[in-house]
């Protein structure tokens, strides 16, 4: 159909025959991979590990990130260049592409699927843009109290149409509640901490937790009792101990939560930290390979995976969560990016950057199951985050 | 710093560096990210012996590590100088 002169009876038999010669298919299975270096997506299926097809023309993805529509047909691909794209999972094609800032970071989509946010860097702030058409609905600048703009990191949906942000030069916390989009009603939690560089949401969508660039330290805000404001846990995790420079800043969005513990990756350190999530006090600490960047949970909380930054990111760890021990050290490659579970947890794709590959691991054996050709693959985001708070 | 050229395997792998690595902070086409903009027009008129300065020992108070264990004084003279023609 790519002539647009044809007449529209013939225009109908050619969709009646596409829809024919088509399978239906569902697309709980499917997700993309980013390929950073050349702007474009591959959309893979984790059953038969295949890959379907590619999708050119997204701008510049390093860094990017993904959302799925609830129906998980549509990905929102938000780019470091500002480029949010909709992407048609089935069709395989876009949707529509719109340049919504010079530089972003991520976003979010609301609990009720109808809300895009993006956080952006330059200039700071947050669009939220109506999922369907892209078509801006709200524009929230980050200037502080002396009006000076700040980049907006850790952005997350949570419960009550909301969406969370951290102010990385302000160190503040924001709450935008978008239940009428035309009016966000925004409360902001001041001097929460120096530097927040990232954030997650716990799978409950209750607790907001802000990494600490700037300071040893999380800020932490319970989304129930939000007059209680915002309160500093693990201070000084790392007091008197001498912080190793920080050559690829850690991910918050997988910290694992599994259960009564959170295991988060400490900044500049060789470790991954165990809090209590009842006490909010640190119980434990494991020594990794090097400093983690993705720390992320198996979806049974029985196993956590982490990688590494530069210069220890040809490796991959597993810690049992039970005995905090490490019970695995896999070396997929140069380059280990990120990691994703199948939904159910029973293999993970692990992306090998400088390998241009992705690589399949049976989570339970360690053994590679499969592998698939990628231009530098960085981010794996898999549909069934459709549906989980925070994703 | 001037006329110091890395050998070919070399200059590959310092250019993957600035794109992939470097990239993490400060965008992969160097636009800018956590990291400030690398590109030709944002460092026009810095010191590139400053800039070099930078990348070998870091930034203080700030989130910019030191390379100096991951490359020579040469080599990072070579990067300011790529930077500063734009990457090829
Ligand atoms: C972990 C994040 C991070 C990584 C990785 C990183 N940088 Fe930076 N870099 C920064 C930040 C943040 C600044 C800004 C410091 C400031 O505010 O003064 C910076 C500043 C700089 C500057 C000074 C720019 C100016 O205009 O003064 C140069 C040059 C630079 N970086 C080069 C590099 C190179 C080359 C690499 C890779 C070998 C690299 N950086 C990797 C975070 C990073």
């Amino acid at each position: 159909m790519r002539k647009l002169s044809v007449t529209p009876l013939f225009l109908l038999l050619i969709i009646l025959q596409g829809c024919a010669s088509s399978t239906l298919r569902g697309t709980g299975d499917l997700g993309v991979v980013i390929e950073r270096a050349a702007g474009s997506i591959q959309v893979v299926e984790t059953t038969g590990h295949t890959r379907l097809g590619q999708i050119t023309g997204l701008g510049d993805l390093s860094h990017a990130s993904v959302n799925y529509s609830r129906d998980e047909r549509y990905a929102y691909i938000f780019g470091r260049d500002g480029g949010l794209t909709k992407v048609d999972l089935l069709e395989m094609r876009i949707v529509k592409r719109v340049m919504q800032s010079g530089n972003s970071i991520g976003g979010a989509i609301s609990q009720d699927g109808k809300l895009i946010a993006v956080a952006n860097y330059t200039p700071g702030g947050v669009k939220v843009f109506d999922a369907a058409t892209l078509e801006l609905v709200a524009d929230i600048p980050s200037l502080d109290d002396n009006g000076k703009p700040s980049k907006v990191i850790g952005l997350v949906d949570a419960p009550g149409n909301r969406f969370v942000w951290s102010l990385f030069e302000a160190g503040e916390i924001w709450v935008g509640d978008l239940r009428d989009p035309a009016k966000p009603a925004v409360t902001k939690f001041k001097q929460v901490g120096k530097e927040p560089y990232d954030a997650m949401i716990t799978a409950d969508g209750r607790y907001y937790l802000a990494g600490l660039f700037g300071e040893d330290g999380l800020a932490l805000l319970d989304l129930w009792n939000m007059e209680a404001g915002v309160k500093r846990v693990l201070n000084g995790y790392g007091k008197g101990e001498q912080k190793l420079p920080v050559y690829k800043m850690p991910h918050l969005e997988g910290w694992a939560a599994t259960g009564n513990e959170l295991l988060v990756p400490a900044v500049g350190r060789h470790e991954v930290l165990v809090i209590d999530q009842n006490t909010w006090k640190e119980v434990g600490r494991i020594p990794v390979h090097g400093q983690p960047v993705f720390v992320i949970a198996r979806p049974d909380n029985r196993q956590v995976w982490v990688n590494f930054a530069f210069p220890n990111n040809d490796t991959v760890q597993v810690i049992d969560v039970q005995s905090r021990a490490i019970v695995k050290t896999l070396k997929p490659g140069k380059a280990v990016l990120h990691m994703e579970f199948t939904p159910r947890g029973e293999q993970i794709w692990v992306s090998v950057r400088d390998e241009d590959r992705v690589d399949i691991f049976d989570s339970e054996t360690f053994i590679k199951v499969g592998e698939l050709g990628a231009d530098k693959p960085s981010g794996i985001f898999f549909t069934p985050r459709a549906h989980r708070i925070g994703l | 710093m001037g006329t110091y050229e890395p050998a070919l395997a070399r200059r590959a792998e310092l250019l993957n560096l600035i794109r992939q690595d470097c990239g993490s902070c400060h965008g992969m086409k160097l636009t800018g990210g956590l990291g400030l903009p690398l590109t030709p027009d944002m460092l026009r008129g810095k010191s590139p012996e400053a800039l070099q300065q930078t990348i070998l020992y870091g930034r203080g108070g700030t989130p910019m590590p030191p390379w100096a264990p991951f490359m020579t004084e040469a080599e990072a003279g070579w990067i300011v100088e790529t930077l500063l023609k734009g990457l090829p």
